[in-house]
Order: structure tokens, then C-alpha cells, then sequence
């Protein structure tokens, strides 16, 4: 009796937290008609691409979708570069100040974009990173959660293999490279999903620091079709569907690590 | 330890680990420390973009004492994260005790709850406004179906907190239901099994072996969702723009509104330095009720 309550709460559950997605992936096929004319039916009558189709003749789409991707992808690699170094120089080097450098970056998640965000403003205004893709993909790129990662992980690895590198005259970069970087994998992999989902979703840099159109990634592209009382449904839809796929593609491609890495991540805060 | 020193000496460097460390802290020190000064520096200030910087001391501050937008904000932004956090720490368990186990499919399961974490906060916003429009939405349509009357669930003042949180649970349990899942997966089993031969029924496993054991977790977790929450913006954006009213107007809000909007940019930094004050406070809370609940123990 138990077990079946149980079994119908995770069901119920299931429900509630996949009935949003399905809806508006059914109603995105659906045709105007169809979208504001009562009864609603859950799957489409007449299932149509035309909203699809309507998304991408537009060319804008198509730009909004290129630039996500080009933010995503570069901040991806830049983060994962310059945290990764930062992890291992934090994890298997000995010298003053180093615990203090650590906390420091750990204790600015405490600092949110939302609270420096004029400053940061004037800051991308004076260096001239304003309306450029390049102010979205730079400031954000040292995350303290990335640096926290890499460095837990390095530690697992053994000092003696560094060690008889060296006796092998090897050189620090050349270890890093050749030793490091093959062991980390696994951490390599868990940040760079967790970057890319982060840049792909996000809404404020992109909001502060671009002003065209043409420079729109998606997230401020879709935020941009919704007023205060109208919104326009019609090529929201299918827009808001073709920005998920890609989140869905790495999730299902990298599902192991990422699981791995949050309750790592959970576990030994 | 002088052995162990001795054995690691090739690992006291300082050229090398600088030289790794050095483009992640010449951006972390560009973007976050130098902004993080400025902005108490422009808190000071009477500071517009275009126009003169002029030195006013505290007068930011004092004016924002006596604002009573400053106020509203702040109490709605309040009212809002007392309750998302301990609603949504409440779920998060709750959810990650149904899953926690190995059985089979289980991970299916888990990967559909945490589903909705994924989406980008416009795409939750936008999903939702799509459900509870007024006259268009399915929910809506639902209740009228059964004879109800149709519910302003975002364009009125009772409703939209109530919906804006309620959002919020649903968008952001799974990320937290991982981490408690992790935490639940890392008890020992051995407790589990003292405690069935001591004979405990399941309520007291809980309350003696896994609540006590998922302490560490838990306080992440409602630290972390409590600077979320005061992070809240882009889903105030696409689903009610602070209305109806100011209802749902949070500081975050009223901050990028008075900086860019009405170009009061030292003002603006007062009200942040002022979000941030509040946030340390709260997280300071938490911290010291968790050291305090294990001393008593």
C-alpha cells in the first residue's frame, strides 16, 4: 500500500515538472487557429510546421542563434583553459598566500552580478566591451564554482606522479599538459557542461551589455517578444522549442558527468 | 612533518603556479574585485553617465532611508525569499527521499525531475505565462471546464507572488533534489542498518539518521537558495514586469530601473550596496543557527 502511494507521487511528480515542456513543444506544432480557439486540445489536430518555418525565415532567428552559440561555445573553452590552470596551480603547488587566493574567489559567489552591475557597466563602457559579443564572454569567464571543481579534483590525483615526472627533468608546463590535463578529463568534461548550459541560459550579461538587435543571443531575443500585456505567441513558440534542443542534446550526450559533478559538488561544499 | 616537507619540496614553487593562476586572477581582479570596489566608491557619488560625478558622502544613503520605493522593494523581495527558501528546501528533500534509492529506472525518473533546471529562466518564464494566461491559457480553460471562474493568476496582486514563487519551486527543485540526493546517497548504510535493529519505524530514521546526517547539505542548500532568490530577475522580466503594480517589484528591479532607466547610477549603487548588506546578514543567520543546532546536540 506504501509502495503504491509512493509509486503515485513520483508519477504525479514526473507529471507536474514534464507537462510545461510537453505543452509548449505540442503547442508549437499547432497552427494559429488552432492556438487561441477553444476547446484546447493537448495534442495538435492538425499538426503544422508553419511556425517553425515562420522562425526561420526570419534572418534575425538565425542571427540570435549563431551569436548563443559563438558565446556559448568560446566562454566554454576559455573557462575551462584558464580555470582548469587555476585548479591545479591551487591544488598541487605550495606557496604563500595561496589558501588566502583560494578563499577570496570562493567567497565572491557571495558577490552576484546583480549587486555590481552598474559598476560593471561603466567598467565594459570605459574598456569599450559594451555592445560587443566579447563583453558577455570575458568578465564572466573566472568562475569561482570552476576553479572549485577543478582544484577538488586535482587533489585526488597523486602527487607522485608529478613528482617522477620531474625526476625525469620533465617541464611544469610540459607535466600540466601531457599528465594533468589527461587525468582530468572527467572534471574537464563536468565544467564544461555546466559553463556552456550557463552561457546558453543566460539573460543578464547579454541584457546589460548589448543593445542591437543583431547582437542578440536568444534568451534576450525571446525575452524581447514578451510585453508586460501582450506577448506574441505566434513565433515565441516554436522559437522557445528550438532554443531548448540544444541543452537537451548535451544533457542526454554528457548525462554521466554531469550527475557526478553536482553531487560532488553538493557533497563536499 | 619536516620528513614530509622534505619529500615535497618539488611542489614549493612560485613562478609556475603564478604563471597558471595568472588569466583567471587578471580577470577575476578586472571584473569582480575593481567593480566590486567602484561600486561602494559610486555609492558616494551623485553619478550619471553622461553627465558630472559630484562627491555627496552618505547623502545616497540617507535618502534611501526615507524612499519609500526602496521599501516596498525590499519588503517585497523579502516576502518573496522567506518563502521560496524554505518551500523550496522543503520540496527539494522531499523529492530527493522518493528518489534517493538504486532501484531500477530510478535515474530516468530523477532526470525528469531535474529537467526543468535546465531551462533558461526566460524559457520557465515564458512556458508558464503560456499556461496561465488569462483567457488563453490551458489553466484556466481547465477550471472553466469544471465550472470554475477563470483566475487572474499573474495580473492580480494576490495571485502573482503566489505564482511567481510557486514557479520558482518548480524551475529550481531538481537542482537542489541533486545535491540532496548526493547527500542521502552518502550515509553509510551501516546507520540504516543499527537503526532497524534497534527497531526505528521510518519516521525516526529520518528525524535520527538521515536528517541529522544531511545537515552539511541542507545548509548549502538554503544558503545558496537564498542568494538565488535574491538574485531573482529574468523571471520578473517575462511573466508579470513587477506588476501588477509594484507587487512583484523586487530590488533587483528597482536597481537596474533607477541605473538605467532613470540614470541614477551612484543612487543605484547605494541600493545594491544596501541588497548586499542584506544578503550577508541573512547568510550570517544561517551559518550561526547551524553551528548553534549542533552544539546543542
Amino acid at each position: 500500500m506504501n509502495k503504491t502511494i509512493r509509486t503515485i507521487c513520483k508519477l504525479l511528480l514526473a507529471v507536474i515538472f514534464f507537462f510545461p515542456i510537453l505543452w509548449i513543444v505540442f503547442s508549437s506544432f499547432k497552427p494559429q487557429s488552432e492556438l487561441f480557439t477553444f476547446p484546447l486540445t493537448f495534442f495538435p489536430a492538425s499538426p503544422t510546421l508553419e511556425n517553425y518555418q515562420a522562425a526561420f525565415k526570419s534572418g534575425d532567428f538565425l542571427q540570435y542563434f549563431f551569436n548563443s552559440t559563438f558565446v556559448a561555445v568560446v566562454s566554454t573553452f576559455i573557462t575551462i583553459f584558464i580555470n582548469v590552470m587555476a585548479g591545479y596551480a591551487l591544488s598541487k603547488y605550495i606557496f604563500k598566500g595561496r589558501d588566502l587566493i583560494f578563499f577570496v574567489m570562493i567567497a565572491t559567489l557571495m558577490i552576484p552580478l546583480q549587486v555590481i552591475l552598474v559598476p560593471i557597466f561603466i567598467l565594459e563602457k570605459n574598456l569599450g566591451l559594451l555592445n560587443s559579443l566579447w563583453g558577455i564572454i570575458i568578465p564572466p569567464a573566472a568562475t569561482p564554482t570552476g576553479i572549485f571543481l577543478a582544484r577538488q579534483y586535482m587533489m585526488t590525483i597523486p602527487n607522485s606522479l608529478i613528482e617522477a615526472a620531474r625526476i625525469d627533468s620533465a617541464g611544469e608546463w610540459y607535466i600540466f599538459q601531457r599528465i594533468i590535463i589527461p587525468l582530468a578529463k572527467p572534471i574537464i568534461a563536468t565544467i564544461a557542461i555546466f559553463s556552456f548550459m550557463w552561457r546558453w541560459n543566460d539573460f543578464l550579461w547579454p541584457f546589460i551589455v548589448i543593445s542591437t538587435q543583431k547582437k542578440y543571443t536568444l534568451q534576450l531575443a525571446l525575452a524581447n517578444f514578451v510585453g508586460q500585456y501582450d506577448v506574441d505567441w505566434s513565433n515565441l513558440l516554436s522559437m522557445t522549442v528550438i532554443s531548448i534542443i540544444p541543452l537537451i542534446v548535451v544533457f542526454l550526450l554528457f548525462q554521466r558527468y554531469f550527475i557526478k559533478g553536482m553531487t560532488s559538488g553538493g557533497v563536499k561544499f | 612533518m619536516a620528513k614530509k616537507r622534505k619529500a615535497s619540496s618539488s611542489f614549493h614553487q612560485v613562478k609556475a603556479p603564478l604563471l597558471f593562476l595568472a588569466p583567471n586572477m587578471l580577470i577575476f581582479f578586472i571584473f569582480i574585485i575593481i567593480p566590486a570596489v567602484s561600486g561602494l566608491r559610486m555609492s558616494l557619488y551623485d553619478w550619471s553617465i553622461l553627465g558630472e560625478h559630484n562627491f555627496i558622502g552618505f547623502s545616497n544613503y540617507t535618502t534611501l532611508v526615507g524612499d519609500s520605493m526602496f521599501w516596498k522593494s525590499l519588503v517585497n523581495t523579502l516576502r518573496y525569499v522567506l518563502l521560496v527558501v524554505p518551500l523550496l528546501t522543503a520540496s527539494a528533500l522531499g523529492v530527493a527521499l522518493l528518489v534517493s534509492g538504486q532501484e531500477k529506472g530510478i535515474g530516468i525518473l530523477r532526470g525528469f525531475y531535474y529537467l526543468p533546471t535546465m531551462l533558461s529562466f526566460i524559457i520557465v518564464g515564458i512556458s508558464w505565462r503560456w499556461i496561465l494566461g488569462d483567457e488563453i491559457g490551458i489553466m484556466n480553460f481547465l477550471i472553466r471546464m469544471m465550472g470554475g471562474e477563470h483566475v487572474k493568476w499573474l495580473t492580480s496582486p494576490a495571485m502573482a507572488t503566489a505564482s511567481l514563487i510557486f514557479i520558482t519551486i518548480w524551475a529550481q527543485t531538481g537542482f537542489y533534489m541533486v545535491m540532496f540526493v548526493g547527500g542521502l546517497q552518502a550515509i553509510p548504510t551501516a546507520l540504516f542498518d543499527a537503526a532497524s535493529i534497534d527497531g526505528a519505524n521510518k519516521w525516526q530514521v529520518f528525524t535520527k539518521v538521515k536528517f541529522p546526517m544531511i545537515r552539511p547539505t541542507m545548509l548549502v542548500v538554503v544558503v545558496l537558495a537564498t542568494i538565488n532568490a535574491f538574485k531573482a530577475f529574468e523571471l520578473i522580466f517575462v511573466l508579470t514586469k513587477g506588476g501588477p503594480g509594484t507587487t512583484t517589484k523586487f530590488l533587483v528591479q528597482s536597481i537596474y530601473q533607477v541605473a538605467f532607466e532613470e540614470d541614477r547610477m551612484g543612487y543605484a549603487s547605494s541600493m545594491a550596496i544596501a541588497l548586499m548588506f542584506v544578503i550577508g546578514v541573512l547568510t550570517m543567520i544561517q551559518f550561526r543557527v547551524n553551528k548553534k543546532d549542533y552544539s546543542n546536540e
